[in-house]
């Protein structure tokens, strides 16, 4: 197991804690992941850029086997996930995941959305459920919302409950799928500035999105995906001020 | 800026009164029945029929039905050939049921009390009737003041919560076993049950086994396994592609060819027959429910690490049974109805026990009145059903947009 003591060590040093080798899967006929090689240092905030239907939000979510693939090793937390399908649920455990329409549950309210999985996987008495609840809820700024229903809450609100809820599982890796793409403009700021909050408090996570300045403001490594393959990783300066790639060049001329 | 202060708001205008033609019960009128020639024609010819189509029907109900048939019959009707020195088993199962309501009633809210109160007026209400017995009367009040002073009982003490659902559980197993006889009480065999109180029986039989059972075929039906999922779906798709009346032959006549010759009683054989036959309406109108529901709630589910089962019961089937509950009452109405399909296996069920009371040579062209008797009965109990699934869909829809 992967300990705190490796978050003091520089990024460099540390232990791997995702590792994806020769990754390829394909929708029919249609090849949508292309030998794709990626390793996540524990701590390491990594941003996914891409045009759309690049294969970037399927990669992330092969991470948790919400997508299936056909080829290649992927490895978290020391879990095969290729060996064995009962992996999947000990993955699950280890790794949140942060959805653009949210896909809170529209029949429970806030606190019953963020204490359901803790009770009922990590068997934890309701007591202790909800007391993790509260706290996760005021870190992201909105307990006073505790016993209403998404329904009644914002987009920018529900989607800070989504992180809440995700994170109550206590995981050690977080994954974004455009977080902030289903949200009206004015309401983008605070999301992202819950998803910074974390990332500074030295969480391990992959976020796919279209901002440019959180991933240039947060990101440790970038990595650019296109067509299914990726075509350059590197930190948000190399890739932002002297990119190497033609293709990463004329992505970043499209929407820079 | 200085434009916009150089415009001239408009002065106020001169309040004018409505026009008078659209208010009040002649504007009123005007406006929707005689508002152009066309109209005003329609209506009158709508006044006409509806004027003497009232007329026939009150006279008929007020003046010329015999009602004195349904007086005479009530007991015949409701219970059947069920011995009347028995009757009084009926009579307090009927309380059990009315305590068990009333302490529902007392610490429920919402649709419990829509519920209760339709029942206690329909008690008050045949406790007026005119025609019923002295110790009929004395039964129905009798479940009355049950039913209250279980409401009270349940209002004060909330903890006989827990003891309500062990009753209702227990229930059904209880009101077979006692209107049998329990082998401690005289025993009245299946063949002496009939009546109205037949098609409640078969109908709760049905309604309560289905629901689960079609809950268990809707979800087999999207198994990854091929053999549950084509089990499933053949079983669906044969039951719903054949009548309710070959169903309920096959029990009768087939069910004896698989339990090895052994005699398969009657009722319980229709019992199953419809329990079956819904059950295939259940899993469709469920699968409906599920495949409403978006892959988020799937994937958001999983991503929690929830297992499959815990999936099922707190995300997808709470959202989805709601969003089919009028499909799921609307079965539950038509297997309610069709449970008077029985008397072609020779139940007596209210309606075989209507036809054969016509039959009788002194009531002889009242074909009428017990007919609508038992519509009315029915009608009763079906608005009953709609009106609580109303209810429960308005309870149920909190949080939504």
């Amino acid at each position: 197991m992967l300990d705190e003591k490796n978050l003091q060590k520089p990024l460099e040093e540390r232990e791997d804690i995702i590792v994806v080798k020769d990754l390829n899967k394909w929708y029919g006929k249609l090849h949508v992941l292309k030998d794709v090689d990626v390793n996540v240092k524990q701590g390491e905030v990594v941003v996914i850029l891409g045009p759309s239907g690049s294969g970037k939000s399927t990669f992330i979510r092969t991470i948790n086997a919400l997508e299936e693939f056909q080829k290649g090793e992927i490895i978290v937390d020391e879990i095969n996930l290729s060996h064995d399908v009962s992996n999947i649920d000990a993955i699950r455990k280890e790794t949140g995941m942060v959805f653009q329409q949210f896909n809170l549950f529209p029949h429970m309210t806030i606190l019953k959305n963020i204490t359901l999985a803790p009770i009922w996987v990590r068997k934890w008495k309701r007591e202790k459920a909800e007391k993790v609840a509260m706290e996760l809820l005021e870190r992201v700024g909105i307990p006073e919302q505790a016993h209403k229903y998404p329904g009644q809450l914002s987009g920018g609100q529900q989607q800070r409950v989504a992180i809440a809820r995700a994170l109550a599982m206590q995981p050690r890796i977080m994954l974004f799928d455009e977080p902030t793409s289903a949200l009206d403009p004015e309401m983008i700021k605070e999301v992202l500035d819950v998803m910074k909050t974390l990332a500074k408090s030295g969480m391990t996570m992959l976020v796919v999105t279209h901002e440019m300045n959180f991933a240039r403001e947060v990101a440790d490594r970038i990595i650019l995906f296109d067509e299914g393959e990726i075509i350059e990783q590197g930190t948000p300066e190399e890739l932002f001020d002297n990119p190497k790639h033609e293709r990463t060049k004329l992505f970043l001329s499209q929407i820079l | 800026m200085s434009d916009q202060m150089n415009v001239k708001l408009p002065q106020k205008r001169a309040e004018t009164p409505p026009p008078k033609t659209s208010v009040g019960v002649i504007g009123w009128l005007k406006e929707n029945l005689f508002s152009s020639w066309l109209n005003a024609i329609l209506t009158l010819i709508i006044a006409i029929i509806v004027y003497f189509i009232l007329k026939s029907a009150l006279t008929w109900v007020f003046i010329s039905a015999e009602w004195a048939v349904i007086a005479n019959e009530l007991r015949f009707l409701l219970v059947g050939r069920y011995p009347e020195e028995q009757v009084w088993r009926i009579w307090t199962l009927l309380l059990f049921f009315h305590a068990l309501l009333g302490l529902s009633w007392g610490f429920g809210k919402g649709v419990m009390n829509s519920i209760a109160f339709t029942i206690g007026g329909l008690l008050f209400v045949s406790m007026l009737l005119p025609f019923i017995e002295l110790s009929s009367r004395l039964w129905i009040i009798a479940n009355l003041v049950t039913l209250l002073s279980f409401f009270y009982i349940g209002h004060k003490f909330p903890k006989v919560k827990k003891i309500t659902y062990i009753g209702w559980f227990l229930s059904f197993p209880f009101v077979i076993f006692f209107i049998n006889g329990l082998g401690i009480l005289p025993n009245v065999s299946t063949n002496l049950w009939g009546g109205f109180m037949l098609n409640i029986l078969l109908a709760v039989v049905a309604i309560l086994c289905s629901f689960p059972l079609g809950i268990l075929l809707a979800l087999g039906r999207r198994s990854d396994l091929p053999v549950i999922k084509y089990f499933c779906i053949i079983y669906i798709e044969v039951i719903r592609g054949i009548p309710l009346i070959t169903v309920l032959f096959m029990a009768k006549f087939m069910l004896p060819l698989f339990t090895g010759g052994i005699e398969v009683d009657e009722v319980v054989g229709a019992m199953v027959a419809l329990t079956m036959f819904s059950a295939a309406y259940m899993a469709e109108n469920v699968r409906g429910g599920l495949q409403s529901l978006p892959r988020g709630q799937f994937e958001a589910s999983q991503a929690l690490g929830l297992n499959s089962t815990y999936m099922m019961i707190f995300i997808i089937l709470p959202q989805a049974l709601k969003a089919v509950i009028p499909a799921i009452v609307g079965q539950y109405i038509a297997i309610f109805k069709d449970t008077t399909l029985v008397l072609i296996i020779g139940l007596l069920d209210i309606l075989e026990i209507g036809l054969s009371v016509i039959a009788k040579p002194e009531y002889i062209g009242l074909d009428m009145e017990v007919l609508v008797f038992g519509a009315v009965v029915f009608f009763i109990f079906c608005y009953l059903m709609a009106h609580v699934s109303r209810r429960l869909e308005k309870s149920l829809s909190v949080g939504n947009r």
